[in-house]
Parts: C-alpha cells; sequence; structure tokens
C-alpha cells in the first residue's frame, strides 16, 4: 500500500536523521576550518548548567498536575456527562465523551495521556471511530504545561504574558479540529 | 497568572481528591474500581512524569487509600521531575555542542537566510541575522521531524539568544509567546509515536492518522499564530516599556 511504504520511508528517514545531520554539520566545519573539538566544548559546557537549573520549575509543576490527575477529576467528569447524554437520549454522542479525559489531561501530562489512550485503544480499538480520533488528538498537541515550565524555566522568566492562553487557545482548536477532522474522514 | 493557575490546580486537586475519598464509598456505580497503582511507577520518560498513571485507574477504594495516593502522587512526580532533568543533561551537553559547531561554519545563520521571509513575519522583535533566528528554526524543524531528542536543547537555546534580546529579564517577549504557541502546536509531518502505539494495540492500519494529524496540526498552528497576534495587542497583556523595548528589538 502507497501509505505504507510513506511510512516505512519517513520512518528510515526519521531514524537516520541525526547521524546524517551530525556527518552534515562535521563536513561543513570541516570546509570551514573550524576547530570542531574547541567548538564543541564551548557549546557543550553551557547545557549542564541549563538542565540543573530547570529543576525546581519542573517539581513545582508536576507535583501540581500530578496531583490534579490523580484526583480522579477528569475521570468524573466524563462519568457525569455520559451519564448526562444517557438520560437525555443521546446516546450516539457518548462515545465522543470517550475523548473528554485525553482532551483534557494532553496539555498537563504526556504519560498520562499516553495511558489515556491506551485505555481508549484496549476498551475500543485503535481502528475504531473513537480510537482513530484519539489517535490524531494524541499525535497533535503538545504537553503545553511541560513545555512553558522547562523552556520559560531555563531561562527565569516568571511573567508569561499571553503565552498560555495563545498556547491553550491552540491547544483547543487543536482537539476540535481532531474530533471534526476524525468525523470527517473516519465517521 | 501563573501563580493563580498553580494555587487552583493544587488546591482543587487536593480538595476534589479529598471530597471523592468521602462521598465514592456511598455512590453505588463507580467509574472504575481498580487501585492497583499506588506504587512502584517512577520510571522517568522524556515527556512529563512517571509511567503508568492513568486517572481511570487511580480509583482508591478506602479513605486512607486516597491520602495515601496523593502523598504518592507527589512524592512520586517531585523524584521523576528531578530525573527528567538529570536524563536531560546528556542529550543537552551532546546538542549545544553540535550547535556550537554547525553555528561556527555558518550554518545556523545559512538556515535562517533561506527561511527570512518567513520568521521576520512570525518574529519582528529579532533582528536580521541574530542567532536567535536561526535556533527557532532548528527548534521548529526538528519538532516537526518528530526528533524529540533534539529539539529540547535545540529549543533552550533559542530561548536563551531570545531571552538576550529581552530588556525585561523576567517577563516574556512577543517572540517568546509566539515561539512556544507554534512549538507546543507545531506541524507534525510523522507523529512516530502514536503509530508505534497503534501497531502495539493491533491496528490494521497504524499509519492511519498521519494525514489527519498533518491537517489538524496545521489548523492548530494557524490558530497559535493568530491568538498571539490578537492577545499581544491586549491592554492588559501590553508590557509598560513595549514600545521601547520593540525599538530596540527590531
Amino acid at each position: 500500500m502507497l501509505l505504507d511504504t510513506l511510512i516505512e520511508v519517513s520512518r528510515i528517514a526519521s531514524a537516520w536523521a541525526v547521524p546524517l545531520l551530525v556527518l552534515g554539520i562535521l563536513i561543513a566545519a570541516g570546509r570551514a576550518r573550524v576547530p570542531v573539538y574547541e567548538s564543541f566544548i564551548v557549546g557543550a559546557k553551557e547545557g549542564f548548567a541549563v538542565a540543573i537549573s530547570i529543576i525546581p520549575y519542573l517539581v513545582a509543576m508536576l507535583v501540581v498536575i500530578k496531583v490534579f490527575t490523580a484526583s480522579g477529576l477528569f475521570a468524573d467528569i466524563k462519568w457525569v456527562l455520559s451519564g448526562l447524554l444517557q438520560m437525555l437520549g443521546l446516546p450516539q454522542f457518548s462515545e465522543t465523551i470517550e475523548l473528554l479525559p485525553l482532551a483534557l489531561t494532553r496539555p498537563l501530562s504526556g504519560s498520562g495521556a499516553r495511558g489515556v489512550l491506551i485505555e481508549i485503544y484496549e476498551s475500543h480499538g485503535p481502528d475504531s471511530l473513537v480510537g482513530r480520533t484519539a489517535s490524531i488528538m494524541m499525535g497533535s498537541t503538545e504537553t503545553t504545561f511541560y513545555i512553558l515550565t522547562v523552556y520559560f524555566g531555563s531561562v527565569g522568566i516568571k511573567k508569561l504574558r499571553h503565552t498560555l492562553p495563545a498556547c491553550l487557545i491552540a491547544d483547543a482548536v487543536g482537539i476540535a479540529a481532531a474530533v471534526v477532522v476524525g468525523a470527517i474522514l473516519f465517521g | 497568572v501563573l501563580n493563580r493557575v498553580w494555587f487552583w490546580l493544587f488546591v482543587v486537586g487536593l480538595v476534589y481528591g479529598m471530597g471523592r475519598a468521602v462521598v465514592h464509598p456511598l455512590i453505588v456505580d463507580p467509574p472504575s474500581t481498580t487501585s492497583d497503582v499506588v506504587a512502584g511507577d517512577t520510571v522517568a520518560n522524556g515527556d512529563g512524569d512517571s509511567v503508568a498513571d492513568d486517572p481511570q485507574a487511580t480509583v482508591a477504594t478506602s479513605f486512607a487509600d486516597v491520602g495515601t495516593q496523593l502523598t504518592n502522587a507527589m512524592i512520586d512526580a517531585s523524584r521523576s521531575a528531578v530525573e527528567i532533568c538529570i536524563g536531560l543533561i546528556g542529550i543537552m551537553v551532546l546538542w549545544l555542542g553540535l550547535l556550537q559547531i554547525a553555528q561556527d561554519a555558518g550554518l545556523v545563520d545559512l538556515l535562517a537566510r533561506w527561511l527570512r521571509p518567513l520568521i521576520r513575519w512570525l518574529f519582528p522583535g529579532i533582528p536580521d541575522g541574530h542567532p536567535a533566528q536561526g535556533a527557532v528554526l532548528l527548534n521548529l524543524s526538528a519538532n516537526m521531524l518528530g526528533l524529540e531528542n533534539a529539539a529540547t536543547p535545540m529549543g533552550l537555546k533559542a530561548m536563551h539568544e531570545l531571552q538576550r534580546l529581552n530588556t525585561t529579564p523576567d517577563t516574556a517577549t512577543n517572540s517568546m509567546a509566539m515561539f512556544l504557541a507554534i512549538n507546543t502546536s507545531n506541524v507534525t509531518l510523522v507523529p512516530i509515536a502514536v503509530i508505534g502505539y497503534r501497531a502495539k494495540y493491533g491496528s490494521e492500519a497504524p499509519a492511519e492518522p498521519l494525514f489527519g494529524t498533518l491537517v489538524v496540526t496545521l489548523l492548530a498552528t494557524i490558530a497559535a499564530v493568530v491568538a498571539c497576534r490578537v492577545l499581544e495587542q491586549l491592554p492588559r497583556y501590553r508590557t509598560t516599556i513595549d514600545d521601547n523595548s520593540l525599538a530596540k528589538e527590531s
């Protein structure tokens, strides 16, 4: 199948991207007569300090997110909503509600979202409408809070201004688009 | 904003967990009743917290269990946060070293020159020829190709360069907000991880969401750019010295 060949090609390309990139950098550096070893050390020295300086920010953020997801709030919201839909006689939407915990967990926690995704695969199958839509949702959004914490933490910025609302708007658009695109492609 | 978000997430999480523990035994039909995930899930991965903490499975039975569970959640999370950072050191050192070579060889500037019109339009606050242009581009392209290991060091390098243009060191600039909004909604060519999970759970066409993901991420990225452009104009997000710093930046 065409799609499978495409995937195979992109998987190989992705596996070799880093080695080829490094080779390319080295060749270009050799041609430009850069002292490669010294240059590497100069850049690499920054790495240690940056990684360590993120720790307090990441601990603060991950602890609160873990407590929040462990409280069971998202599972309950889904449970209440699907009960409501049953009562209103709209059971055809109750499948879509299965996606709600994934949509809510995704910006907060990467591994939490993975847990929800795998649970959807196990209960509905990866090739069901819910499973396919969940795949799109998972693949097209990022762990926003983790990224904001690490990136801003590394330079010590504490006032984010409009960054968080802008990121959350983009996430909301992505999640809504995933549901719509899933329904159009697979519905 | 961050203070309030942090406070409310924490308080709501704790209070809700407590309330749930009180109410839960009284409800007849709980969503799920497995409670065997409390201990031993501290394996760090590059993307957040420990493995195996899906919210469905964390429904505990007794009041004391829930307390233990919340305590463990906090301790586990703090431990895995440190493990993630320690795990980052090696990758950071490697990639920042390689990036320095690329920069000294003039490759980063070359890349920035090719895509100059795009980057000028997205980040008017970065002056032409500044190393931030190249670093931002490198991070966004690594993200696009799904090279997660390379993306984080390049992104942190980009933040560092953007911070050097910042006249108010504790406050985010427009360029930073735009960079992160695009980064978190980034156009994805190959969602490798999701394809892997689908194959593992017996999908007949693991690569099926490829096209859908591309469309959705395109839409989300457009939304991110528009949201940034609109929000940065709002009075409540304008910095007091904005015009000054913009003039200096551009």
